[in-house]
Order: structure tokens, then C-alpha cells, then sequence
């Protein structure tokens, strides 16, 4: 007998065959030739653009959607990607809503902004469609640099790099380069393998070099790679995970939110990854939400976000937080968990309320129970296998020293995007750019 | 509800929206429909000589500009007079006359150059008791090749004989369309005047070129590789049209001669503005043509209320804003504004600051929080601002009262003075 959302545990197939294609298929469907036109033509060409300032990359957003609407999405393209070298990646899961759309002034205006991120990716989409990467490497510097980690800041660090004439090589811990946009987003912002043709696309630059499974700390140290290279840039991101600090918290079921979408990233035929009839999710960011809405999509009956604190302190958007309870997931705010229940493995979580004072967070006396044969932690990450000898603030690598630079998640400044990550990887090469030519 | 029936020249309709003469009115199926749908008249699409029926291309007719959403805002065609056998207008304008006789038949008519074919024509059209004639004296493109349309309508002394004419052969009321295509509009219709036209109609299309081919390097409408210029139409030849009509409605030896208002009419507003320059009525195709007949609903339902609201009739609003279009020498040079931005509306664009600094007067200042406001040390009111900001209303002029200073010039703004006494005017006349 097939499996159904009303199938206790932890199971795989809880829906028809045809129903994940459906459900995990493209979140906001790709504009086509005509609506890019229109969508294009709302864009007013803004005086010094509050959409750019506001995008951490810079992008010029006007002059781009301009060239679009005069019928050169590869010329936007270039443009884009001048700027930001994973516009692609960008255009499907920057929180538009919070960055460049929020400060259009159409979204002060009518409260519907240009629709930037979907014209970003329609301007990518058709220039990589027919393999167009406007981009050369100059003449060859004979430098080395080496990026440790290749995720968002580590490729745009490599590529830029590349292009000013230095040989890049990349050391990547996992089986595939990409970082948080191969393993750690949802699967319906990125459909049809798009961070890894992303990834194939940029290295059409030359000039890089990607080794998988080396991990720093565990394969090779920073001093090695100090001496044998000109320079060394770390985007190692946050590897490490918070932990609940619960009792229960070891029982089966209970797992990072973050190892469940990397699994789900990673499976190919969706119908054999198992979930839970009753998901809890314990957290309020993003991957919170990729979390529970997956959940959901795989054919969970119950999926709830509990979060500590009040709506307005999630670091969820207010879209994506809509977005959640449209997929049927429920959210509820002001709850601590307390212990994961359960006999070997999770059969519920208990939780108190709480109050948010000014001596922080207080967990009130009264209490409710969730069942849950599956519960996810998305209560943050943290930086691991930092290489001694750097300086670390606030949980995070603090900035260049000697021939070490950093960006990324794990490192200081910045929220912790795909899109800053890029600007912060851009932007260190061209800080070591300057140093090797001066050098 | 404003009563909008109209009297042009002896010839009535329920309302003063009539169809030009063009494809929309080139037999009885449409013209039918756009009576069902409600247009007071129809121009019927001009009928030729007797002989082998007109031929048009076999590609395409039309070319066009658009706005924002391909919103059609110019329409440029090729095509000829009607290339239906002339005893088939004949038998079916007779036919649909009969039918709706409340609404406004007129014939529009062009045959070559010479006595005969008009004595002729008009004889031919007699029995169909249409309520008048339209001289198309306005083609641009392919009759004019062959003597007619446009070629005599460039020609004044021709549009006076041909007029005599029809007036001489017939004793329908007859309407003189005008075409744009020459360097004043005012010959040819101080001609038509003299030749005894009960009105005259404008703007028939002005020549052009749409866009061009950028494969192909063809003019469009492309014809197998090769374009031709078309007469273009729609919303965008309004402004030329509104001014060619004004300057005729101005014009102390044509004051006073019915105009038939044509010329990209999308709106009951755009006739309203016809109207209010002179026009006795207006004539629609290309809103026609973009979005079918329907649209005549809301021109009837807007212009009535207009005048409702207005508390004006119909006749009122006719000629209404004429003595107000005066000469740039009689402006008055004291009238002084100066742009205000309205804070609350400002979405903070900016492109207000771009078109002033970057083209203009440097006028606008800009904070690093994005708030921007007039210089009115340097305004000169160009209103180039008001223009390009995008929220309506936000950007307005306002008038300094008289006895105030205008701190750009500073000099306290007096009375009424124009360029004609001006001091700096070498030719100016003193004041008396």
C-alpha cells in the first residue's frame, strides 16, 4: 500500500508520482519575451537609483531593465553580470523584497515595485541560453591565488580573479562546487540543475581551477597554502549549526534544517526522500521557511515554524513568510522549545511561551505540545574551522590579514546573502588584484 | 445627460462622433455595426471614378508605434480608396441611408482633376441620399502618385476649382479634407472657403515612414523587401492636428467655417479638445481601428458628463478656448511660476532632477536622502519637470501673486506686458 500525508513517520512517497514535479517545479515561472517588455517598461530610469544602492552588488538595475525593454537582454545581461558574475543565481533567490524592491520607488509609489528579480533572470537567462559569457581574462599576470571554498563569494572571487589574468585555483570540501546554492536552498528557487549550470557557465572565464573534497583544517593548512600561493581568499561559510540545548534533542527525527535541504537538493527522484506526517520547523530565517515549505511539498500533513520571538524580529521576509503560509504551513511566534517527547525517536515537542523583555527573552509557565514525528533545527550556523591565527569577531572572520582575505558567511559585514557574499567575493579580488600588481 | 446631438453644417446625427473616412467605413457590414454600436455618422470610404476597381498591395497595409505594453500609439497606411466596384458603395449606402436615417451618411469622394469626372461623380451619387460629400483632398500615398488626394490638396488653386466645382454640380453640403502635408494648413483652406465648401475637414494622415527594417534595411510596411511612405494617424498626429485645426478656427477670413476635427480622437477628451478649438464635430478611425467600435460608449458617456459637470451645451464648448490660442508676441511676459514639488506625492524618482540639471536650468535641488526641491532663484517654469515626473499632480506651478519678487530675476512681477512692448523688442511699440 502507497504511502499518504496521513501515513505516520517518517516515510517517503506520500504523493503521487506526478504530483513532485508539480510542487518542486519553478516558484515564480520565468517572464517570456512579452512580459519582460511590459514589466520593463514600468521602470521609471530613476535619477542615482535607490534600487542600486540598495542591491550589495551595485547592479545598475535601470540601465539594464532599460536595455530590455529596447530589445537587448544580452546587453542587460552584461551589464548585470558586470557587477554581479551569479546574477543568475541572484535573480532566483535574492529576498528582491527586502533589497532592490523595496526601494523602488514604484513600491513607495503604488506598492508594486519593477519586478526586478524576475527581470534579472530573464536578462541571464536569455544571454546563457545561447552561451554568451561576455567576459575575458587579460593577459596572464603569472600569479596564483587560491579560494578556499566554492561557494557564492569564492566563484565570484575566482572569476574575477581569472579575468584580470591570475590562475585561481578553488578547494572545495564537497562533491560539488556551489555552495549554498547547490546544497542549501530550496529546490523551487533554482529548478532544472541551475546552480550547477551556473557554475559551468562561469568557469567558461578560464583559468580556475576547482578541486573537490579538500577541506582546510582537515586536507590542507593555512600556512600551506600561505606559502605556496600569492594570495588566499576564504569563503568557508558557516559550517557549524546551533543547537537547540533541549532535552530530546538527540532522538531520532530531530535533524538541521540545512542537512535536509542539502538531502533534498541532492535527490534526484524526490518521491524516495522521506518526511515526517508532523513537521516541526524551530526557527525564523530562510531556511526555516525552505525548510517547512518542502517539507510540505513532499506531502507532510502538518508542518509548523515555531519561532522564539515576535513576527517582526523573523529574518524571514514578509514574502517569504507568505509564501510559507500559502504552502500550508503554519507559523507560530513567541514559543520556545522546551524538550523534544519521544521514545527513541521524536513524537512531539514541547514548547513555552515566551516574552521578550528587556532582560532578553523570558519562557513563560504555560506550555504546548506539537506533535512531530520529524523536527528541524534552523536556529542558525555558525563559523567552524576557523584557521588559527585569525582574527575572529562576533563569530566571524574579521577581514584581511597579510595575504588572507575573507567574505562570505564567514565573514564579518554583511548580511549573510548569496548577494553580498558576491560582492564581498568581487570585491576582494579586486583588493588583491591591486596588491599583486603592485606587488 | 447632455443633450450631444449635432448639426454639422444641416447634416444630423444623435451624436458629434462620426467614423472617417477610411477602412471602418468601406462597406455596409461595418458601417452597420459601428451604427449598432452607436457613432453618430460614418465618412464612407472614398469612392473613385467609375472604371476597373482600385488594386492594393498584397502585404502589409499597416506599420506602427507603440507605447509602454504595446500600446498603439501611431498607425501608419498604405492603403488606397476603396477597391470595391463603385455600383456596390452606390447600392449599399443607398441601403443602410434608408435604414439609419438618423445617423450621418457622407460620401467621401476623389476622382482625377478634372471637370467631368466630378460632374460626373456627383451625378452618380445622387440617388443615394447621403447627407453630403467629403472631398478627399488629403491622401498621401499612392493616389497622389496619380494627380489626386494630397497632389491637390497641396495645390490651393486646385482645391478652389475642384470645390466651385462640387458646389456648381451638386447641392449637397460638401466638406473639404485638408491634408497636413504642406508648410501652412491656412492656403489650402482660405482656398477651400473661397470655393464655396460648407466645411472643411483635417487632418487627413501626414506622410511617413514608421520604422525601418533593421534586417531586411526596408522602410515598414515592408512590401516583398521594399516600403513606401504611408499616412500616418492615431494618437500621436493630435497635437499637429489640434493646431492645424485652431489656426484655421483663428483666422479672421475662415473664423466661422465648420471643421470637421480629425486627427488621433482616442477619447471623449481628445473631442472635447477638438471641439473647444474650433472643430463642429470630430471624426474618429485609428481608436476604432485599435480597439473596435465599442469605444464610442465612452466617448458619448465622457462628454456628456464633461458638460453636464461644465453646465455647457454642446455649442458652447464649440470654439470655446480659440480666442484664448493668441500669437507668442501677445503672452504675457509677467505671468511668472515657478515648480513646486509636492512632498507627499514625491516617490522620489528623480528623474525631475535629472531633466533639470542635466538639460535645463540646474533648478532642482537634491538631498542625499533623496528629497527634492525647486531652486526658485533658478526656475524659469520651463516645466520641463512637470512633464517627466511620473505621479500625476505632484509636480505644479505656481503663480506669484502680482507685487511679489521672482528671486531668479528679481524683479517684482507687475502687470500684463507683452513681447510687443517689450524694451529688449527692437520693433516694440511704445506703451500707451
Amino acid at each position: 500500500m502507497s504511502n499518504s500525508p496521513l501515513t505516520p513517520g517518517i516515510v517517503a512517497g506520500r504523493l503521487p508520482p506526478e504530483a513532485y514535479a508539480h510542487n518542486f517545479g519553478d516558484h515564480e515561472p520565468p517572464f517570456d519575451r512579452h512580459e519582460a517588455r511590459v514589466a520593463a517598461d514600468r521602470c521609471y530610469f530613476c535619477h542615482d537609483a535607490p534600487c542600486i544602492t540598495a542591491c550589495p552588488t551595485s547592479i545598475d538595475i535601470p540601465l539594464f531593465i532599460r536595455q530590455i525593454a529596447t530589445g537587448t537582454p544580452e546587453a542587460a545581461a552584461t551589464t548585470i553580470w558586470s557587477q554581479n558574475i551569479l546574477g543568475g543565481i541572484c535573480a532566483r533567490v535574492c529576498p528582491t523584497e527586502t533589497l532592490c524592491e523595496e526601494a523602488c520607488v514604484r513600491e513607495a509609489a503604488e506598492g508594486k515595485p519593477v519586478e526586478i528579480g524576475r527581470l534579472q533572470r530573464y536578462a541571464t537567462d536569455v544571454a546563457m541560453g545561447k552561451g554568451m559569457h561576455p567576459f575575458t581574462r587579460a593577459a596572464a599576470t603569472g600569479k596564483r591565488v587560491v579560494v578556499v571554498g566554492a561557494g557564492p563569494a569564492g566563484l565570484a572571487c575566482a572569476h574575477r580573479l581569472a579575468m584580470h589574468g591570475h590562475d585561481v585555483v578553488v578547494l572545495e570540501r564537497r562533491a560539488k562546487a556551489g555552495g549554498l546554492n547547490e546544497y542549501g536552498i530550496a529546490s523551487y528557487k533554482a529548478t532544472g540543475g541551475f546552480a550547477q549550470r551556473e557554475v559551468d557557465w562561469l568557469l567558461q572565464i578560464g583559468g580556475i581551477e576547482i578541486r573537490n573534497g579538500v577541506e582546510l583544517g582537515r586536507d590542507v593548512t593555512l600556512a600551506a597554502l600561505e606559502a605556496e600561493y600569492d594570495a588566499v581568499f576564504l569563503g568557508i561559510g558557516l559550517a557549524g549549526m546551533n543547537a537547540l540545548r533541549a532535552v530530546g534533542e538527540d532522538l531520532a527525527g530531530v535533524r538541521d534544517a540545512v542537512d535536509f535541504i542539502a538531502e533534498l537538493r541532492q535527490t534526484e527522484d524526490l518521491s524516495r526522500l522521506a518526511v515526517g506526517r508532523d513537521v516541526v520547523v524551530i526557527g525564523g530565517g530562510m531556511t526555516a521557511v525552505d525548510a517547512a515549505v518542502q517539507a510540505k511539498l513532499l506531502g507532510a500533513e502538518n508542518v509548523t515554524i515555531v519561532y522564539r520571538r515576535g513576527q517582526e524580529k523573523m529574518s524571514a521576509s514578509g514574502y517569504e513568510q507568505d509564501h510559507a503560509a500559502q504552502a500550508g504551513v503554519r507559523i507560530i511566534h513567541n514559543a520556545a522549545p522546551v524538550r523534544v517527547l519521544g521514545n527513541g525517536s521524536a513524537e512531539a515537542v514541547e514548547f513555552a511561551y515566551t516574552s521578550d523583555g528587556p532582560n532578553g527573552l523570558v519562557l513563560s509557565s504555560e506550555t504546548f505540545t506539537l506533535k512531530a514525528d520529524q523536527v528541524f533545527k534552523a536556529i542558525g550556523q555558525t563559523l567552524t574551522g576557523a584557521p588559527e591565527g585569525l582574527a575572529v569577531a562576533g563569530g566571524k572572520l574579521a577581514g584581511p590579514s597579510g595575504k588572507v582575505w575573507v567574505g562570505g558567511d564567514c565573514a564579518a559585514g554583511g548580511e549573510d546573502l548569496t548577494v553580498t557574499a558576491v560582492a564581498e567575493g568581487r570585491d576582494a579580488a579586486e583588493a588583491i588584484h591591486t596588491i599583486l600588481l603592485a606587488g | 445627460m447632455a443633450d450631444l446631438s449635432s448639426n454639422f453644417i444641416g447634416i444630423k446625427s444623435p451624436n458629434p462622433f462620426w467614423l472617417a473616412s477610411a477602412p471602418p467605413t468601406d462597406k455596409k457590414y461595418n458601417v452597420e455595426r459601428a451604427f449598432e454600436a452607436g457613432w453618430g455618422g460614418v465618412v464612407w470610404k472614398t469612392l473613385g471614378a467609375e472604371g476597373p476597381p482600385i488594386v492594393n498591395v498584397n502585404g502589409p497595409r499597416y506599420g506602427a508605434i507603440w507605447g509602454a505594453d504595446r500600446r498603439l500609439l501611431g498607425l501608419n497606411n498604405i492603403e488606397l480608396i476603396t477597391d470595391r466596384p463603385l455600383e456596390v458603395n452606390l447600392q449599399e449606402i443607398k441601403e443602410v441611408k434608408r435604414k439609419w436615417k438618423d445617423r450621418a451618411l457622407v460620401i467621401s469622394l476623389m476622382v482625377p482633376c478634372d471637370e467631368e469626372s466630378w460632374k460626373d461623380i456627383l451625378k452618380r451619387i445622387e440617388d443615394t441620399e447621403a447627407d453630403g460629400v467629403e472631398l478627399n483632398f488629403g491622401c498621401p500615398h499612392g493616389m497622389a502618385e496619380r494627380g489626386m488626394g494630397s497632389a491637390v490638396g497641396q495645390v490651393p488653386e486646385y482645391i478652389e476649382m475642384v470645390t466651385r466645382w462640387v458646389k456648381q454640380y451638386s447641392r449637397m453640403p460638401c466638406i473639404v479634407k485638408l491634408t497636413p502635408n504642406v508648410t501652412s494648413i491656412l492656403p489650402p483652406a482660405l482656398a477651400a472657403n473661397r470655393g464655396g465648401a460648407d466645411a472643411v475637414s483635417l487632418i487627413n494622415t501626414i506622410k511617413s515612414i514608421t520604422n525601418v527594417d533593421l534586417d531586411a534595411f526596408s522602410p515598414f510596411p515592408m512590401i516583398d523587401g521594399k516600403g513606401s511612405h504611408g499616412g500616418y494617424c492615431g494618437p500621436a498626429v493630435k497635437p499637429i492636428a489640434l493646431n492645424m485645426v485652431a489656426e484655421i478656427a483663428r483666422h479672421e477670413e475662415t473664423r466661422g467655417l465648420p471643421i470637421s476635427g480629425i486627427g488621433g480622437v482616442t477619447t471623449w477628451r481628445d473631442a472635447a479638445e477638438f471641439m473647444a478649438l474650433g472643430a463642429g464635430n470630430v471624426q474618429v478611425c485609428t481608436a476604432a481601428m485599435t480597439y473596435g467600435f465599442k469605444i464610442v460608449q465612452e466617448m458619448i458617456s465622457g462628454l456628456s458628463q464633461y458638460l453636464d459637470e461644465k453646465q455647457m451645451s454642446l455649442n458652447d464648448l464649440i470654439g470655446r478656448a480659440v480666442p484664448n490660442f493668441v500669437e507668442w508676441q501677445h503672452l504675457n511676459l509677467n505671468y511668472v511660476t515657478k515648480a513646486q514639488i509636492d512632498q507627499d506625492l514625491c516617490i522620489s524618482c528623480g528623474r525631475c532632477y535629472a531633466a533639470c540639471e542635466d538639460t535645463s536650468h540646474q533648478a532642482i535641488a537634491m538631498s542625499p536622502d533623496r528629497v527634492f526641491t525647486v531652486k526658485d532663484d533658478e526656475c524659469v517654469a520651463c516645466n520641463l519637470c512637470v512633464d517627466v515626473c511620473p505621479v500625476d499632480n505632484c509636480i505644479t506651478m505656481r503663480e506669484l501673486p502680482k507685487g511679489s519678487v521672482d528671486l531668479r530675476t528679481g524683479k517684482v512681477v507687475g502687470d500684463y506686458a507683452n513681447w510687443t512692448t517689450h524694451p529688449n523688442n527692437p520693433m516694440a511699440r511704445a506703451a500707451e
